[in-house]
Protein backbone atom coordinates (compact mmCIF):
# COMPACT_ATOMS: atom_id res chain seq x y z
CA UNK A 1 0.00 0.00 0.00
CA UNK A 2 2.70 2.65 0.96
CA UNK A 3 5.15 1.80 -1.65
CA UNK A 4 2.55 2.39 -4.35
CA UNK A 5 1.41 5.41 -2.54
CA UNK A 6 4.91 6.41 -2.59
CA UNK A 7 5.84 6.15 -6.43
CA UNK A 8 2.21 7.74 -7.28
CA UNK A 9 3.03 10.62 -4.99
CA UNK A 10 6.85 10.36 -6.23
CA UNK A 11 5.64 10.69 -10.06
CA UNK A 12 3.17 13.39 -9.10
CA UNK A 13 5.55 15.70 -7.38
CA UNK A 14 8.57 15.26 -10.36
CA UNK A 15 6.16 15.91 -13.33
CA UNK A 16 4.80 18.89 -11.42
CA UNK A 17 8.47 20.19 -10.57
CA UNK A 18 9.38 19.34 -13.87
CA UNK A 19 6.61 21.81 -15.22
CA UNK A 20 7.51 24.38 -12.86
CA UNK A 21 10.41 24.75 -14.10
CA UNK A 22 9.72 24.22 -17.66
CA UNK A 23 6.69 25.70 -18.43
CA UNK A 24 6.77 29.44 -20.85
CA UNK A 25 4.02 30.88 -18.50
CA UNK A 26 5.58 32.41 -15.41
CA UNK A 27 1.59 32.15 -13.67
CA UNK A 28 0.99 28.21 -14.81
CA UNK A 29 4.88 27.59 -13.60
CA UNK A 30 4.44 29.20 -10.22
CA UNK A 31 0.72 27.10 -9.87
CA UNK A 32 2.26 24.14 -10.91
CA UNK A 33 5.15 24.39 -8.40
CA UNK A 34 1.85 24.79 -5.82
CA UNK A 35 1.19 21.19 -6.95
CA UNK A 36 4.43 20.08 -6.23
CA UNK A 37 4.79 21.83 -2.79
CA UNK A 38 1.34 19.19 -1.97
CA UNK A 39 3.29 16.23 -3.26
CA UNK A 40 5.87 17.09 -0.84
CA UNK A 41 3.58 17.29 1.62
CA UNK A 42 1.61 14.03 0.91
CA UNK A 43 5.25 12.73 1.37
CA UNK A 44 4.78 13.95 5.21
CA UNK A 45 1.25 12.62 5.33
CA UNK A 46 2.17 9.03 4.22
CA UNK A 47 5.14 9.54 7.33
CA UNK A 48 2.70 10.00 9.93
CA UNK A 49 3.85 13.56 10.19
CA UNK A 50 0.59 15.27 9.73
CA UNK A 51 1.63 18.23 11.58
CA UNK A 52 4.56 19.15 9.41
CA UNK A 53 2.64 18.65 6.52
CA UNK A 54 0.17 20.66 7.69
CA UNK A 55 2.44 22.97 8.47
CA UNK A 56 3.97 22.76 5.27
CA UNK A 57 0.82 23.81 3.32
CA UNK A 58 0.04 26.54 5.79
CA UNK A 59 3.26 28.69 4.68
CA UNK A 60 4.40 27.08 1.72
CA UNK A 61 1.14 27.13 -0.13
CA UNK A 62 -0.87 29.28 1.87
CA UNK A 63 1.37 32.24 2.23
CA UNK A 64 4.99 31.77 0.27
CA UNK A 65 2.92 30.80 -3.65
CA UNK A 66 -0.28 33.48 -2.98
CA UNK A 67 3.42 35.47 -2.80
CA UNK A 68 5.08 34.50 -5.38
CA UNK A 69 2.15 34.78 -7.70
CA UNK A 70 1.15 38.12 -6.50
CA UNK A 71 5.42 39.29 -7.33
CA UNK A 72 4.84 37.51 -11.18
CA UNK A 73 1.82 39.85 -10.89
CA UNK A 74 3.34 42.98 -10.32
CA UNK A 75 6.48 42.65 -12.16
CA UNK A 76 4.73 41.10 -15.40
CA UNK A 77 7.27 40.55 -18.17
CA UNK A 78 6.31 37.93 -21.26
CA UNK A 79 9.74 35.95 -20.66
CA UNK A 80 9.25 34.12 -23.98
CA UNK A 81 11.44 36.12 -25.94
CA UNK A 82 14.98 35.28 -24.05
CA UNK A 83 14.51 31.64 -23.09
CA UNK A 84 18.21 30.57 -24.20
CA UNK A 85 19.81 28.02 -21.84
CA UNK A 86 22.16 29.54 -19.34
CA UNK A 87 25.09 28.09 -18.49
CA UNK A 88 25.27 29.80 -15.40
CA UNK A 89 21.95 28.41 -14.25
CA UNK A 90 23.40 25.25 -15.02
CA UNK A 91 26.06 25.45 -12.74
CA UNK A 92 24.27 27.12 -9.96
CA UNK A 93 21.86 24.25 -10.02
CA UNK A 94 24.36 21.78 -10.18
CA UNK A 95 26.56 23.21 -7.19
CA UNK A 96 22.72 23.14 -5.39
CA UNK A 97 22.37 19.77 -6.61
CA UNK A 98 26.27 18.88 -5.16
CA UNK A 99 25.86 20.31 -1.92
CA UNK A 100 22.57 18.69 -0.82
CA UNK A 101 23.65 15.19 -1.76
CA UNK A 102 26.61 16.14 -0.07
CA UNK A 103 24.92 16.89 3.04
CA UNK A 104 22.42 14.20 2.86
CA UNK A 105 25.15 11.25 2.75
CA UNK A 106 27.12 13.05 5.63
CA UNK A 107 24.14 13.09 7.73
CA UNK A 108 24.74 10.27 10.38
CA UNK A 109 20.60 9.30 10.57
CA UNK A 110 20.40 8.30 7.20
CA UNK A 111 22.09 5.00 8.10
CA UNK A 112 19.34 4.39 10.77
CA UNK A 113 16.27 2.88 9.21
CA UNK A 114 13.11 3.21 11.56
CA UNK A 115 11.71 -0.05 12.55
CA UNK A 116 8.11 1.53 12.60
CA UNK A 117 6.82 4.79 12.02
CA UNK A 118 5.88 6.54 15.24
CA UNK A 119 2.62 8.86 14.39
CA UNK A 120 4.08 12.59 15.63
CA UNK A 121 1.35 13.86 17.21
CA UNK A 122 0.99 17.64 17.96
CA UNK A 123 2.02 17.24 21.66
CA UNK A 124 4.83 15.83 21.22
CA UNK A 125 5.85 18.31 18.76
CA UNK A 126 5.15 20.50 21.33
CA UNK A 127 6.58 18.71 24.66
CA UNK A 128 10.10 18.81 22.43
CA UNK A 129 9.77 22.59 21.18
CA UNK A 130 9.44 23.59 24.65
CA UNK A 131 11.92 22.00 26.18
CA UNK A 132 14.99 20.79 24.32
CA UNK A 133 14.57 23.49 21.59
CA UNK A 134 13.43 26.41 23.68
CA UNK A 135 16.33 28.83 22.66
CA UNK A 136 16.00 28.36 19.06
CA UNK A 137 11.85 28.65 19.31
CA UNK A 138 12.63 31.84 21.62
CA UNK A 139 15.08 33.29 18.62
CA UNK A 140 12.74 32.95 15.86
CA UNK A 141 9.50 33.54 17.80
CA UNK A 142 11.36 37.12 18.86
CA UNK A 143 12.50 37.57 15.14
CA UNK A 144 9.25 37.03 13.35
CA UNK A 145 7.65 38.89 16.20
CA UNK A 146 9.96 41.82 15.23
CA UNK A 147 9.15 41.33 11.69
CA UNK A 148 5.49 41.90 12.04
CA UNK A 149 6.14 44.75 14.52
CA UNK A 150 8.62 46.22 11.69
CA UNK A 151 5.83 45.97 9.09
CA UNK A 152 2.98 47.88 11.39
CA UNK A 153 5.40 50.36 11.87
CA UNK A 154 6.10 51.18 8.48
CA UNK A 155 2.63 50.76 7.70
CA UNK A 156 1.50 53.35 10.57
CA UNK A 157 4.39 55.93 9.60
CA UNK A 158 2.30 57.00 6.49
CA UNK A 159 4.18 60.33 4.77
CA UNK A 160 0.97 62.54 4.24
CA UNK B 1 -33.88 7.52 25.16
CA UNK B 2 -32.42 10.92 25.05
CA UNK B 3 -28.92 9.11 24.38
CA UNK B 4 -30.50 7.23 21.88
CA UNK B 5 -31.87 9.95 20.32
CA UNK B 6 -28.60 12.14 20.71
CA UNK B 7 -26.61 9.04 19.08
CA UNK B 8 -29.07 7.90 15.97
CA UNK B 9 -26.66 9.21 13.06
CA UNK B 10 -23.73 7.11 14.51
CA UNK B 11 -25.84 4.06 14.92
CA UNK B 12 -27.00 4.59 12.13
CA UNK B 13 -23.68 4.19 10.40
CA UNK B 14 -22.58 1.63 12.47
CA UNK B 15 -25.95 -0.30 10.88
CA UNK B 16 -24.94 0.80 7.37
CA UNK B 17 -21.28 -0.80 8.19
CA UNK B 18 -22.07 -3.75 9.84
CA UNK B 19 -22.96 -4.90 6.21
CA UNK B 20 -19.51 -5.18 5.20
CA UNK B 21 -18.05 -6.10 8.47
CA UNK B 22 -15.71 -9.20 7.01
CA UNK B 23 -14.61 -7.00 4.16
CA UNK B 24 -10.35 -6.14 4.94
CA UNK B 25 -9.64 -3.27 6.81
CA UNK B 26 -8.94 -0.55 4.36
CA UNK B 27 -12.21 -0.93 2.51
CA UNK B 28 -14.35 -0.53 5.93
CA UNK B 29 -12.17 2.82 6.37
CA UNK B 30 -12.57 3.73 2.66
CA UNK B 31 -16.55 3.01 3.04
CA UNK B 32 -16.89 4.70 6.43
CA UNK B 33 -15.21 7.78 5.00
CA UNK B 34 -17.80 7.73 1.94
CA UNK B 35 -20.63 7.89 4.84
CA UNK B 36 -19.02 10.67 6.15
CA UNK B 37 -18.67 12.51 2.87
CA UNK B 38 -22.34 11.69 1.44
CA UNK B 39 -23.76 13.11 5.08
CA UNK B 40 -21.31 15.94 5.08
CA UNK B 41 -22.70 17.23 1.61
CA UNK B 42 -26.26 16.41 2.19
CA UNK B 43 -26.71 18.53 5.02
CA UNK B 44 -24.55 21.44 3.89
CA UNK B 45 -25.77 21.66 0.33
CA UNK B 46 -29.39 21.20 2.15
CA UNK B 47 -28.75 23.74 4.29
CA UNK B 48 -26.89 26.63 1.42
CA UNK B 49 -29.90 25.74 -0.45
CA UNK B 50 -32.12 27.09 2.79
CA UNK B 51 -30.31 29.58 3.88
CA UNK B 52 -29.86 31.20 0.34
CA UNK B 53 -34.05 31.36 0.27
CA UNK B 54 -33.99 32.62 3.90
CA UNK B 55 -31.39 35.18 3.80
CA UNK B 56 -33.25 36.49 0.55
CA UNK B 57 -36.47 36.41 2.86
CA UNK B 58 -35.11 37.88 6.19
CA UNK B 59 -33.32 40.81 4.07
CA UNK B 60 -36.78 41.46 2.07
CA UNK B 61 -38.15 41.83 5.89
CA UNK B 62 -35.86 44.06 6.66
CA UNK B 63 -36.15 46.07 3.86
CA UNK B 64 -40.00 46.14 4.52
CA UNK B 65 -41.17 43.90 1.27
CA UNK B 66 -42.29 40.51 0.72
CA UNK B 67 -38.75 38.70 -0.66
CA UNK B 68 -39.10 35.55 -2.84
CA UNK B 69 -42.89 34.47 -3.04
CA UNK B 70 -43.75 32.92 -6.12
CA UNK B 71 -42.09 28.89 -6.15
CA UNK B 72 -44.16 26.78 -3.59
CA UNK B 73 -44.78 27.67 0.46
CA UNK B 74 -43.77 30.86 1.14
CA UNK B 75 -41.14 30.54 -1.58
CA UNK B 76 -39.33 28.11 0.17
CA UNK B 77 -38.63 26.18 -3.37
CA UNK B 78 -36.74 29.15 -4.63
CA UNK B 79 -33.80 27.45 -4.70
CA UNK B 80 -34.34 24.48 -6.31
CA UNK B 81 -35.53 27.34 -9.39
CA UNK B 82 -32.79 29.20 -8.99
CA UNK B 83 -30.23 25.14 -9.08
CA UNK B 84 -32.36 24.81 -12.52
CA UNK B 85 -31.88 28.14 -13.91
CA UNK B 86 -28.23 28.43 -13.36
CA UNK B 87 -27.54 24.47 -14.86
CA UNK B 88 -29.51 25.18 -18.28
CA UNK B 89 -27.85 28.56 -18.53
CA UNK B 90 -24.80 29.01 -21.07
CA UNK B 91 -21.21 29.03 -19.51
CA UNK B 92 -19.15 31.96 -21.76
CA UNK B 93 -15.87 31.84 -20.97
CA UNK B 94 -13.60 34.73 -22.32
CA UNK B 95 -11.63 34.00 -25.83
CA UNK B 96 -8.54 35.56 -23.98
CA UNK B 97 -9.24 33.34 -20.63
CA UNK B 98 -7.07 31.15 -19.82
CA UNK B 99 -9.31 28.19 -19.67
CA UNK B 100 -7.80 25.15 -17.79
CA UNK B 101 -7.25 28.13 -15.18
CA UNK B 102 -10.33 29.85 -15.04
CA UNK B 103 -12.34 26.28 -14.74
CA UNK B 104 -10.06 25.43 -11.72
CA UNK B 105 -10.54 28.46 -9.45
CA UNK B 106 -14.08 27.54 -8.49
CA UNK B 107 -13.67 24.18 -7.96
CA UNK B 108 -10.81 24.50 -5.95
CA UNK B 109 -12.85 27.22 -4.16
CA UNK B 110 -15.96 24.83 -3.01
CA UNK B 111 -13.51 21.75 -2.46
CA UNK B 112 -11.48 24.18 -0.15
CA UNK B 113 -14.94 25.11 1.12
CA UNK B 114 -15.78 21.42 1.96
CA UNK B 115 -12.67 20.17 3.36
CA UNK B 116 -12.96 22.69 6.15
CA UNK B 117 -16.18 21.90 6.79
CA UNK B 118 -14.54 18.12 7.78
CA UNK B 119 -12.82 19.14 10.73
CA UNK B 120 -15.52 20.26 12.45
CA UNK B 121 -17.61 18.35 15.40
CA UNK B 122 -21.33 18.44 14.89
CA UNK B 123 -22.26 16.36 17.65
CA UNK B 124 -21.29 13.76 20.55
CA UNK B 125 -19.08 11.56 18.66
CA UNK B 126 -20.04 13.05 15.11
CA UNK B 127 -16.87 14.53 13.70
CA UNK B 128 -16.78 13.96 9.96
CA UNK B 129 -12.70 14.07 9.84
CA UNK B 130 -10.82 13.45 13.10
CA UNK B 131 -7.88 14.41 13.26
CA UNK B 132 -4.87 15.66 15.80
CA UNK B 133 -4.61 18.79 14.29
CA UNK B 134 -7.50 19.40 13.60
CA UNK B 135 -7.67 23.59 13.73
CA UNK B 136 -4.31 23.43 11.83
CA UNK B 137 -6.03 21.18 8.80
CA UNK B 138 -8.72 24.27 8.93
CA UNK B 139 -6.79 26.95 8.49
CA UNK B 140 -4.53 25.10 5.95
CA UNK B 141 -6.75 24.57 3.83
CA UNK B 142 -8.34 27.00 4.03
CA UNK B 143 -5.42 29.42 3.46
CA UNK B 144 -5.63 27.67 -0.32
CA UNK B 145 -9.03 29.77 -0.80
CA UNK B 146 -6.42 33.10 -1.44
CA UNK B 147 -5.18 31.34 -4.28
CA UNK B 148 -8.12 30.22 -5.76
CA UNK B 149 -9.36 33.64 -5.67
CA UNK B 150 -6.45 34.67 -7.52
CA UNK B 151 -6.70 32.01 -9.92
CA UNK B 152 -10.45 32.87 -11.02
CA UNK B 153 -8.84 36.74 -11.30
CA UNK B 154 -5.89 36.33 -13.23
CA UNK B 155 -7.32 33.75 -15.55
CA UNK B 156 -10.29 35.72 -16.51
CA UNK B 157 -8.34 38.54 -18.13
CA UNK B 158 -10.37 41.15 -17.45
CA UNK B 159 -9.26 44.22 -15.54
CA UNK B 160 -11.87 44.27 -13.27
CA UNK B 161 -11.69 40.55 -12.14
CA UNK B 162 -8.24 41.34 -11.64
CA UNK B 163 -8.48 44.26 -9.01
CA UNK B 164 -11.37 42.33 -7.32
CA UNK B 165 -8.96 39.42 -6.86
CA UNK B 166 -5.90 41.95 -5.62
CA UNK B 167 -8.47 43.16 -3.38
CA UNK B 168 -9.53 39.70 -2.01
CA UNK B 169 -5.72 38.56 -1.64
CA UNK B 170 -4.90 42.07 0.21
CA UNK B 171 -7.89 41.72 2.81
CA UNK B 172 -8.06 38.04 3.32
CA UNK B 173 -4.02 38.35 4.21
CA UNK B 174 -4.62 40.79 6.76
CA UNK B 175 -7.31 39.23 8.87
CA UNK B 176 -5.82 35.72 8.42
CA UNK B 177 -3.59 37.14 10.81
CA UNK B 178 -5.94 38.16 13.45
CA UNK B 179 -8.24 35.49 12.83
CA UNK B 180 -5.29 32.97 13.54
CA UNK B 181 -4.33 34.69 16.30
CA UNK B 182 -7.64 34.78 17.85
CA UNK B 183 -7.80 31.18 17.69
CA UNK B 184 -4.48 30.79 19.94
CA UNK B 185 -5.90 31.74 23.73
CA UNK B 186 -8.24 28.95 23.15
CA UNK B 187 -5.98 25.94 21.42
CA UNK B 188 -3.22 27.72 24.77
CA UNK B 189 -6.26 27.24 27.30
CA UNK B 190 -7.45 23.57 26.41
CA UNK B 191 -3.71 22.90 25.30
CA UNK B 192 -4.94 20.95 22.07
CA UNK B 193 -5.52 21.61 18.34
CA UNK B 194 -8.12 19.00 18.32
CA UNK B 195 -11.71 20.40 17.81
CA UNK B 196 -13.38 17.51 19.79
CA UNK B 197 -10.94 18.19 23.01
CA UNK B 198 -11.66 22.21 22.85
CA UNK B 199 -16.01 20.68 22.45
CA UNK B 200 -14.80 18.87 25.93
CA UNK B 201 -13.06 21.08 27.78
CA UNK B 202 -16.34 23.48 27.62
CA UNK B 203 -18.53 20.56 28.46
CA UNK B 204 -19.18 21.74 32.37
CA UNK B 205 -21.16 24.51 34.00
CA UNK B 206 -19.81 26.70 37.04
CA UNK B 207 -22.05 26.85 39.99
CA UNK B 208 -24.34 24.42 38.25
CA UNK B 209 -25.79 26.82 36.24
CA UNK B 210 -23.59 29.23 34.05
CA UNK B 211 -21.97 26.59 31.15
CA UNK B 212 -18.41 26.78 30.72
CA UNK B 213 -18.13 28.39 27.49
CA UNK B 214 -15.14 30.31 26.61
CA UNK B 215 -17.28 33.52 25.61
CA UNK B 216 -18.09 34.14 29.12
CA UNK B 217 -14.45 34.55 30.02
CA UNK B 218 -13.64 38.51 29.20
CA UNK B 219 -10.43 37.03 26.92
CA UNK B 220 -13.07 34.80 24.79
CA UNK B 221 -15.61 37.34 24.58
CA UNK B 222 -13.21 39.81 23.36
CA UNK B 223 -11.57 37.18 20.86
CA UNK B 224 -14.94 35.71 19.83
CA UNK B 225 -15.42 39.46 18.37
CA UNK B 226 -12.47 39.73 16.42
CA UNK B 227 -12.94 36.02 15.11
CA UNK B 228 -15.91 36.94 14.20
CA UNK B 229 -14.95 40.18 12.37
CA UNK B 230 -12.11 38.05 10.81
CA UNK B 231 -14.64 35.48 9.61
CA UNK B 232 -16.94 37.63 8.22
CA UNK B 233 -14.05 39.06 6.32
CA UNK B 234 -12.66 35.79 5.18
CA UNK B 235 -15.87 34.88 4.13
CA UNK B 236 -16.45 38.17 1.83
CA UNK B 237 -19.57 39.33 3.45
CA UNK B 238 -21.42 42.26 2.61
CA UNK B 239 -19.72 44.94 5.17
CA UNK B 240 -16.67 43.42 4.23
CA UNK B 241 -17.82 43.05 0.30
CA UNK B 242 -14.91 45.24 -0.85
CA UNK B 243 -13.49 42.26 -3.77
CA UNK B 244 -16.74 41.97 -5.31
CA UNK B 245 -18.08 45.35 -4.76
CA UNK B 246 -20.66 45.42 -7.69
CA UNK B 247 -21.05 49.36 -7.59
CA UNK B 248 -17.70 49.42 -8.26
CA UNK B 249 -15.89 46.46 -9.54
CA UNK B 250 -18.65 44.66 -11.25
CA UNK B 251 -18.11 41.14 -9.58
CA UNK B 252 -14.89 41.44 -8.45
CA UNK B 253 -13.09 38.21 -9.36
CA UNK B 254 -16.54 36.51 -10.61
CA UNK B 255 -17.38 39.02 -13.55
CA UNK B 256 -16.54 36.81 -15.97
CA UNK B 257 -17.89 33.67 -14.69
CA UNK B 258 -21.22 32.71 -15.83
CA UNK B 259 -24.19 29.79 -15.26
CA UNK B 260 -23.07 26.70 -13.46
CA UNK B 261 -19.46 28.10 -12.31
CA UNK B 262 -20.77 31.42 -10.85
CA UNK B 263 -23.19 29.27 -8.92
CA UNK B 264 -20.08 27.59 -7.63
CA UNK B 265 -18.92 30.80 -6.70
CA UNK B 266 -22.00 31.42 -4.88
CA UNK B 267 -21.98 28.01 -3.03
CA UNK B 268 -18.27 28.00 -1.49
CA UNK B 269 -18.90 31.37 -0.57
CA UNK B 270 -22.06 30.24 1.61
CA UNK B 271 -20.06 26.73 2.39
CA UNK B 272 -17.22 29.00 3.43
CA UNK B 273 -19.43 31.41 5.54
CA UNK B 274 -20.95 27.90 7.45
CA UNK B 275 -17.29 26.40 7.93
CA UNK B 276 -16.15 29.60 9.96
CA UNK B 277 -19.86 30.19 12.08
CA UNK B 278 -18.93 26.55 12.59
CA UNK B 279 -15.33 27.01 14.05
CA UNK B 280 -16.28 29.99 15.84
CA UNK B 281 -19.28 27.98 17.61
CA UNK B 282 -16.97 25.11 18.66
CA UNK B 283 -14.13 27.49 20.18
CA UNK B 284 -16.47 29.49 21.44
CA UNK B 285 -19.88 29.00 21.91
CA UNK B 286 -19.52 25.66 23.29
CA UNK B 287 -19.53 23.41 20.35
CA UNK B 288 -22.09 20.55 20.51
CA UNK B 289 -22.91 21.34 24.09
CA UNK B 290 -26.47 22.52 25.58
CA UNK B 291 -26.70 25.59 27.19
CA UNK B 292 -27.91 24.08 30.75
CA UNK B 293 -27.76 20.41 32.49
CA UNK B 294 -31.90 20.37 31.66
CA UNK B 295 -31.51 21.03 28.16
CA UNK B 296 -29.28 18.29 27.89
CA UNK B 297 -32.43 16.11 26.89
CA UNK B 298 -32.32 17.75 23.31
CA UNK B 299 -29.70 16.09 21.05
CA UNK B 300 -26.18 17.45 20.66
CA UNK B 301 -26.20 18.44 16.87
CA UNK B 302 -29.78 20.48 17.08
CA UNK B 303 -27.48 22.47 19.84
CA UNK B 304 -25.19 22.76 17.48
CA UNK B 305 -26.98 23.43 14.48
CA UNK B 306 -29.73 25.92 16.50
CA UNK B 307 -26.34 27.99 17.57
CA UNK B 308 -24.84 27.69 13.83
CA UNK B 309 -28.27 29.55 12.77
CA UNK B 310 -28.23 32.21 15.28
CA UNK B 311 -24.61 33.23 13.69
CA UNK B 312 -25.95 32.47 10.10
CA UNK B 313 -28.94 35.10 11.50
CA UNK B 314 -26.11 37.83 12.56
CA UNK B 315 -24.27 37.82 9.17
CA UNK B 316 -27.53 38.39 7.13
CA UNK B 317 -28.72 40.97 9.87
CA UNK B 318 -24.96 42.76 9.45
CA UNK B 319 -25.98 42.41 5.38
CA UNK B 320 -29.25 44.71 6.21
CA UNK B 321 -27.93 46.96 7.96
CA UNK B 322 -24.28 47.65 7.11
CA UNK B 323 -22.96 49.62 3.85
CA UNK B 324 -19.83 48.61 2.45
CA UNK B 325 -16.44 50.10 4.38
CA UNK B 326 -13.80 51.24 2.16
CA UNK B 327 -10.63 49.74 1.39
CA UNK B 328 -8.18 51.57 3.58
CA UNK B 329 -10.25 51.91 6.47
CA UNK B 330 -10.89 47.79 6.28
CA UNK B 331 -6.84 47.62 6.21
CA UNK B 332 -6.12 50.60 8.94
CA UNK B 333 -8.25 48.52 11.37
CA UNK B 334 -7.15 44.81 10.47
CA UNK B 335 -3.57 46.23 11.07
CA UNK B 336 -3.87 48.91 13.81
CA UNK B 337 -6.20 47.70 15.75
CA UNK B 338 -7.03 43.67 15.48
CA UNK B 339 -3.87 42.71 15.56
CA UNK B 340 -2.76 44.23 18.79
CA UNK B 341 -6.03 43.42 20.19
CA UNK B 342 -5.68 39.87 19.28
CA UNK B 343 -2.07 39.86 20.85
CA UNK B 344 -3.59 41.06 23.90
CA UNK B 345 -6.34 38.30 24.18
CA UNK B 346 -3.78 36.41 24.15
CA UNK B 347 -1.44 37.83 27.31
CA UNK B 348 -5.39 38.03 28.94
CA UNK B 349 -5.66 34.37 28.67
CA UNK B 350 -2.71 33.94 29.84
CA UNK B 351 -3.45 35.67 32.87
CA UNK B 352 -6.39 34.70 33.27
CA UNK B 353 -5.06 31.28 33.41
CA UNK B 354 -2.25 31.57 35.85
CA UNK B 355 -4.47 33.47 38.33
CA UNK B 356 -6.67 30.67 38.82
CA UNK B 357 -9.50 29.93 36.03
CA UNK B 358 -11.81 31.64 38.97
CA UNK B 359 -13.75 35.27 39.55
CA UNK B 360 -10.03 36.41 40.37
CA UNK B 361 -8.57 35.59 36.71
CA UNK B 362 -11.92 36.65 35.52
CA UNK B 363 -11.07 40.46 37.08
CA UNK B 364 -7.46 40.58 35.95
CA UNK B 365 -8.09 39.92 32.21
CA UNK B 366 -10.99 42.09 32.15
CA UNK B 367 -8.59 44.57 33.37
CA UNK B 368 -5.80 43.61 30.99
CA UNK B 369 -8.33 43.77 28.03
CA UNK B 370 -9.91 47.69 29.05
CA UNK B 371 -6.19 48.87 29.49
CA UNK B 372 -4.63 47.96 26.26
CA UNK B 373 -8.16 48.76 24.46
CA UNK B 374 -8.30 52.42 26.16
CA UNK B 375 -4.56 52.59 25.39
CA UNK B 376 -5.10 51.69 21.51
CA UNK B 377 -7.81 53.91 21.44
CA UNK B 378 -5.80 57.39 22.81
CA UNK B 379 -3.28 55.87 20.60
CA UNK B 380 -5.22 55.19 17.29
CA UNK B 381 -7.23 58.79 17.59
CA UNK B 382 -10.12 57.54 16.71
CA UNK B 383 -11.50 61.77 16.77
CA UNK B 384 -8.55 62.90 13.88
CA UNK B 385 -10.01 60.34 11.45
CA UNK B 386 -12.68 61.89 11.10
CA UNK B 387 -11.52 64.83 9.34
CA UNK B 388 -12.00 66.25 5.95
CA UNK B 389 -11.59 63.41 3.91
CA UNK B 390 -7.36 63.97 2.06
CA UNK B 391 -7.02 62.26 -1.94
CA UNK B 392 -3.84 61.08 -2.49
CA UNK B 393 -4.24 59.95 -5.97
CA UNK B 394 -7.73 61.87 -7.01
CA UNK B 395 -7.98 65.61 -6.73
Amino acid sequence: MNSIAFIVISVFTLAAALAAATLPNLMHAALCLVLALLGIASFFFLLGAEFVGLALIFIYIGAVAVLVVFTILLTARDLREHRGFRWSGGVIALAVFGGLSWAILKTQSLTIVPVHIRVLTVKRIGETLMTGYVWPLQCVGVLLTAALIGALVLVMEEKR
Amino acid sequence: MSSALDQVFVHLKGWLLSFIVGEPNWVVQIVSSLINIVALLAVFLTLFALISVLERKILARMQNRYGPNRVGPFGLFQPIADGIKMLIKEDIVPARADKVVHFLAPVILAAVAILTLGVIPYGRNMTPFRIDGGILFFFAVGSTTELAVFMAGWASNNKFSMLGAMRAIAQMFSYELPLIIAVLPVVMVVGSLMPDRIVAAQGEYTLGIVPRWFVFTPWGAATFLLFFVSGLVESNRTPFDVPEGESEIVAGHMTEYSGFKYATFFMAEYLGMFSVSGLAVTLFLGGWNAPAGVLEIIPSYVWFFLKLSALLFVYIWLRATLPRTRVDQMMNVAWKFMLPMAFTCIIAAAVWHYAGRGLRGWLWSLFVIVVVYAALSILLDTRRKFARRVYRFAE
